[in-house]
């Protein structure tokens, strides 16, 4: 029971970072249908400005709202610079931001290098509760907190104000939005904007986590961020949520039983998932 | 006629990809009439409307709209000038509730606007019981019904309608007549249909397009009684 409580905490805690990572892509996606494959490197820069800027300040606050900036400056120039002229053409985008992601993560190296940097947790969430057996980590609890207020807050802009609904709507008609006098690059502005900084938000966050940050975690979990997106539906939060939740739980279980299948197993959840409805948990499909 | 002309196109032409879909069209629809575009399947009507809003725009020619070009300018600004489009598919959003379709249409949620949505439910009565209900869930007629009314809301001077009685049962197509004929009263209409029943009920001015050339235009009562003509552009053989 105490094992199960635990890897269940864990697994729940990895799925909330991975929701923040995945949220912006499957937004981006699900509205532009932009493949941004440069979106886990803002997650990394957004974890390295974090240590950062925590280790300067000594507040883990300044290092999330430090990621958070980082994380909207370069979502937005990236979408202002290049993806902006690639809207519609697919090939191109994957290309552009592939070499994009080379860039970003290259460049970090020069005042980093490529060495790991240490990551610590705030000292007020270092410790943890213990209650019998059940050993409850304080970040980890720290982090499904945050994921719950995130997608809470997210839904929230998304169901009730004008913002939201024309996200909706242009993630189903673009074109249609348009047509109702609303400059929907405007909207796709914001949309980049608000999906890079989610994802640099989950970077700051699971930094402690891991403990240690390199240049290469954006290429590492942008994958399984793809992944998520994939599983939950195109463009659905509720079904990135859910699909986050889901990946994170299974992750954290097969560790346990069989450490080598951890990653493997998001891999069966997709196909699983895709064979039984292909356009994933929450997806509509086309219509 | 002395009316005022409130859209004038001049040797609009519009490639989609490599094929030169409109090779000449020229309009001039006049304030508060119903100007009805006919023409085959695949003449470039539905691209007409497009071009005009600005969806596929023009690659020659001119569009003038109320006193000022607008060919060039992105489909957000020409609306945003008072040009409205219910287009072939009906544009609805199915994952919004039919509330919510009128809302993200609306430019300001002032007292005339609000007043103009009561005005336009009263012409459409069977969409206010539905109003929190998705959009997805109404009836194909409902659907088409609620493109036209959240193009109506925000007192737009020009409507354009793609083929409103695409699919629609024989019933529907006359409630259509009806409200078109009702709307006509408050903005001026160009509308795109293969239903020859409802564009002669429904129209005072017609075009008729062929192969992405305006090759005919003159008041629908003449158009009724033209055989010949009817049978040449339109493929109608006898008279409903």
């Amino acid at each position: 029971m105490d094992i199960f409580v635990n890897l269940t905490i864990a697994g729940l805690s990895t799925g909330m970072m991975y929701y923040l990572l995945s949220s912006g892509l499957s937004l981006i996606y699900g509205l532009m249908g932009v493949l941004n494959f440069a979106h886990g490197s803002v997650f990394m820069y957004g974890a390295y400005a974090g240590v950062l800027v925590f280790g300067l300040t000594g507040s883990f606050t300044f290092g999330i709202i430090a990621a958070i900036v980082v994380g909207a400056i370069v979502g937005y120039t990236m979408e202002r610079l290049v993806i902006s002229r690639v809207y519609g053409q697919h090939l191109a985008q994957i290309l552009l931001t592939t070499g994009l992601m080379l860039v970003l993560n290259e460049l970090i190296k020069i005042p980093f290098g490529s060495n790991i940097l240490p990551a610590f947790q705030p000292e007020a969430l270092q410790s943890s509760w213990q209650i019998g057996e059940i050993v409850i980590v304080k970040y980890r609890i720290f982090l499904i907190i945050i994921g719950l207020v995130v997608a809470t807050i997210l839904n929230a802009v998304m169901a009730k104000t004008k913002l939201g609904m024309t996200v909706r709507a242009g993630v189903q008609n673009p074109e249609m939005v348009q047509v109702l006098g609303i400059n929907i690059k405007k909207v796709f502005s914001f949309v980049f904007i608000l999906g890079s900084a989610l994802s640099a938000l989950g970077g700051i966050l699971m930094a402690p986590a891991l403990g240690a940050i390199n240049p290469e975690i954006g290429l590492m979990y942008q994958m399984t961020g793809f992944m998520v997106v994939v599983i939950g539906g195109m463009g659905s939060l509720t079904g990135t949520l859910f699909s986050s939740l889901l990946v994170g739980l299974a992750s954290s279980y097969t560790a346990y039983v069989y450490p080598d299948a951890a990653t493997a197993v998001i891999v069966i959840v997709m196909i699983v998932v895709l064979l039984i409805k292909p356009s994933g948990l929450f997806g509509k499909g086309a219509e | 006629m002395p009316d005022k002309v409130i859209l004038k196109v001049k040797e609009m032409e519009t490639y989609i990809g490599q094929y030169h879909i409109l090779q000449g069209i020229n309009l001039e629809v006049h304030e508060g009439y119903v100007t009805v575009l006919i023409g085959r399947n695949g003449a470039g009507k539905t691209t007409t409307l497009r071009s005009i809003i600005g969806l596929t725009p023009p690659s020659k020619g001119s569009v003038e709209f109320n006193g000022e070009m607008i060919h060039g300018l992105p489909p957000y600004a020409i609306a945003r000038k008072g040009m409205a489009l219910v287009p072939e598919d009906q544009g609805i959003f199915s994952q919004l509730t039919v509330e919510e379709n009128f809302k993200i249409a609306m430019y300001k949620e002032d007292k005339q606007t609000l007043d103009r949505k009561d005005w336009i439910l009263d012409i459409f009565p069977d969409l206010k019981p539905k109003l929190k209900l998705k959009a997805g869930s109404l009836s194909g007629g409902q659907k088409q019904m609620l493109s036209i009314s959240r193009a109506l809301v925000n007192n737009s001077k020009l409507l354009l309608i793609d083929e409103p009685s695409k699919g629609l049962a024989p019933i529907m197509v006359e409630t259509l007549a009806n409200a078109i004929k009702q709307i006509k009263d408050h903005t001026t209409v160009v509308l795109v249909e293969q239903n020859f029943w409802l564009a002669s009920e429904v129209g005072e001015r017609y075009y008729i397009i062929d192969d992405g050339q305006t090759v005919q235009e003159g008041v629908m009562a003449d158009l009724i009684q033209d055989k010949v003509l009817q049978k040449r552009y339109l493929g109608i053989g006898t008279k409903e």
